[in-house]
């Protein structure tokens, strides 16, 4: 749920880095924090283990520029990946305006991939959205690692809607600035439609 | 979508803050902020400069969220008040209207029962003004909204953004 605010004028928006335990989230958020101008930016939070596993949620805040003279936001969110988190990731998904899904490429994490896209739908469902009617993107990450999985077969496994898709390294930040665009795209396209 | 969007308008704006200013007073608060259940900020009175509103606001929604699980796991609707109590400084937070939350920072020039009270008051008002909003979106979404600024946006706006 976007929010319009006609008196500050700002127009904020809320993005979700879903995806498995450790296919890159945190990452993509760090990669994009580093390399946002400190204007543009706001203090990253990480509510994190000790072990510097997602407790919580990563928080981003992101002013990328004006549109029809109004301030645009980007609220930058990550869920916990780790499967018995499941109630703090229904929380996260509260207002979201767009997803982005981390696959990790590695071959051992398919399996995983396809439970948390799934875990994915249940858990907007429960929340009254429909994951085909969201702006949504796929990132399919790790492709610098050895043993990873040919794009094509993730595709078929886990971009059944056929949505943008992106080939990244979170690490190097290859892809990550593309996946967030074109989910950010999406979402505007949708305020546009006044949805 | 499932929620309809949440737009605030001039006049609300107004009124908002007019109720936030006078709780401030009243309440001999140091700083006051609206939030929405998104981690949103709406709006702030009082000493906010001193403050990393934004980061704030995420918080605050995130603790808001959390707790409201806790009481669902053990029965309950919602914890409607939080308090949190510090060396100095302490944070009252209620939610208004079941939508929003009002977060009142205040140290030992007030106390918490001053702040209970004035809240309590303080969100009746508060509460009506978003009843407006909720009325005018209502509207909005019937009638359609013939100066909505986003109806216009280009590609080239999009991309301006990341240029
Ligand atoms: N080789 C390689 N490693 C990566 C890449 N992206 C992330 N990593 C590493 O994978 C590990 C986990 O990354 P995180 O970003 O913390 O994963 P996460 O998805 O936030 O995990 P949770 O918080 O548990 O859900 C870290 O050691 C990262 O450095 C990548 O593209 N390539
Ligand atoms: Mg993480």
């Amino acid at each position: 749920m976007s929010f319009i605010n006609y008196a500050s004028r700002e127009i904020n928006c809320k993005i979700v880095y879903y995806g498995p335990g450790l296919c890159g989230k945190t990452t993509n958020l760090q990669f994009i924090y580093s390399k946002t101008a400190p204007e543009a930016k706001g203090k990253m939070i990480s509510l994190a283990t000790e072990t510097e596993r997602t407790l919580f949620f990563d928080f981003l805040p992101l002013a990328l520029g004006e549109i029809k003279g109004f301030k645009t936001r980007f609220h930058l969110y990550t869920v916990p990946g780790q499967v018995f988190y499941d109630a703090s990731r229904k929380l996260i998904l509260k207002g979201v305006d767009g997803v982005v899904f981390v696959a990790d490429s590695q071959e051992e994490r398919m399996d995983a991939n396809i439970e948390s896209i799934e875990n994915l739908q249940i858990n907007l469902k429960e929340q009254g959205y429909e994951l085909n009617k969201l702006p949504f993107v796929i990132q399919y990450n790790k492709r610098d690692l050895p043993y990873v999985i040919p794009v094509e077969e993730m595709r078929q496994e886990l971009n059944m809607m056929n949505v943008p898709d992106f080939e990244a390294c979170a690490t190097t930040g290859e892809g990550v600035f593309e996946t967030l665009k074109a989910v950010a795209k999406l979402i505007l396209i949708d305020l546009k439609k006044g949805k | 979508m499932a929620t309809p969007q949440m737009i605030m308008y001039e006049d609300e704006f107004k009124q908002l803050n007019t109720v936030l200013e006078k709780l401030l007073r009243e309440a001999n608060a140091k700083v006051i902020f609206l939030v929405d259940k998104n981690g949103q900020l709406i709006s702030g009175v009082g000493e906010t400069e001193r403050f990393d509103t934004t980061s704030l606001a995420s918080l605050t929604a995130g603790n808001i969220a959390a707790t409201g699980g806790l009481a669902k796991l053990i029965g309950e609707k919602e914890f409607s008040i939080l308090f949190h109590e510090g060396e100095k400084d302490n944070l009252h937070i209620s939610i208004v209207g079941g939508r929003v939350i009002l977060v009142v920072l205040f140290d030992s020039r007030s106390s918490l029962g001053l702040v209970r009270l004035r809240v309590k008051k303080a969100s009746e008002e508060l509460a009506a003004v978003f009843d407006r909003l909720a009325q005018r979106a209502e509207e909005r979404e019937k009638g359609g909204d013939g100066d909505f600024p986003f109806a216009e946006i280009t590609d080239d706006d999009i991309d301006n953004l990341f240029s």
